[in-house]
């Protein structure tokens, strides 16, 4: 395998699972969603989704960034666009958790060039 | 009261005040632990593959599979990042996915971030590491060389038990603060159930990412260069 070949395949599965496969995904309430909802039923009406009952979802906050630009997975609340919301999030995760591994392995680390080593971590490919 | 139902993770609301505050407090206490500890697993090398790693979950939880007829289930990703990046490491990997989620997407509640965390990034990962360092350690006494498959149902049994470990946690905070007349029991029962059922998804995911990483490269996967760098019993 060449050496970039691995980096290659591995970000491109991500933005193809964030892209095209999350298009595929159950629309159901998930395992803990659906506890919460446990002694409600929900109703269509013409403001959305009501729940009618007891359960735990009722005492659900609504989210204080509800209405935010990519607020559940789509771009300005449209459909169809869960896609690129998700290459979005892809690349702001990559950037934000890259650039603070890299602070946490280069950081506090006066005098030294490079992060720490262990023993037969030297090989390079 | 009008719902969504796309959210994934704890909401705001459903854990009192008080409750949400305590588990803010011991996320922030871990991650600051998580930070300093993550710098004896991260190099150069290791440091793009935590930075994909991260993505990558985020990028599974969007794909929800079904689990039973209406009720779904998505990748929690804690044995996963355990396995590749180390459990320090994969902790800040999902706490960085759930804060991602809460502040850009509006999935998972703000005051909730402190429960997703503890959840998710603390147990779930911990139980995960801990199942997978066991395993592996089993399955070196029997041969040194432990063959892909291998790793890929210590994957699978780790990523099953983080899940429902993770769900059991939840049930925690439910009986400490909870909102809302469902019984404990009913709350735990339903959970362990579903998760149960999650699991296995989280395990099939879990292993055959872990199994095309070890096969591509070996070197990088935490698991395996921890148990290199340890003089064997």
């Amino acid at each position: 395998m060449k050496r970039w070949s691995f980096w290659i395949a591995f970000a491109a599965a991500t933005l193809l699972i964030a892209g095209v496969v999350s298009y595929f995904a159950s629309s159901s309430p998930d395992g803990l969603d659906s506890a919460t909802l446990q002694g409600c039923e929900i109703t269509e009406t013409a403001d959305g989704e009501q729940l009618t009952g007891d359960c735990i979802a009722q005492h659900a906050a609504e989210h204080p960034l509800a209405t935010s630009p990519l607020a559940d997975y789509a771009i300005g609340g449209q459909d169809g666009t869960g896609g690129i919301a998700g290459i979005i999030g892809v690349v702001v995760t990559v950037v934000i958790a890259g650039g603070a591994f890299w602070l946490i392995a280069h950081g506090g680390r006066a005098g030294e060039t490079s992060p720490s080593r262990r023993a037969g971590d030297d090989k390079q490919t | 009261m009008v719902v969504n139902t796309v959210a994934m993770h704890m909401s705001d609301g459903i854990v009192n005040a008080p409750t949400s505050v305590v588990f803010l407090v011991i996320a922030a206490v871990a991650i600051g632990i998580c930070a300093v500890k993550a710098r004896n697993e991260l190099d150069e090398r290791t440091v793009p593959l935590a930075g994909l790693v991260a993505a990558f979950i985020f990028a599974v939880q969007m794909v929800n599979f079904p689990i039973l007829p209406g009720v779904s289930g998505h990748l929690l990703g804690g044995a996963l990042a355990a396995i590749l990046v180390g459990p320090y490491t994969g902790g800040l990997c999902i706490a960085i996915v759930l804060i991602v989620q809460a502040l850009l997407f509006a999935d998972g509640g703000i005051t909730a971030l402190g429960t997703n965390i503890t959840n998710m990034s603390i147990v779930g990962v911990a139980a995960a590491y801990a199942t997978a360092v066991a395993l592996y350690a089993i399955a070196r006494r029997r041969s040194p060389n432990v063959p892909v498959a291998g790793l890929g149902v210590i994957a699978f049994i780790a990523a099953l038990i983080g899940t429902v470990c993770a769900s059991m946690a939840f049930v925690v905070e439910y009986a400490i603060g909870g909102a809302g007349a469902t019984s404990l029991g009913a709350v735990a029962a339903y959970m362990l159930g579903t998760h149960a059922l999650i699991g296995i998804g989280e395990g099939l995911i879990t292993a055959v990412t872990v199994m095309a990483v070890v096969r591509a490269r070996p070197d990088l996967v935490y698991l395996m260069r921890r148990a290199r760098t340890e003089v064997p019993a």
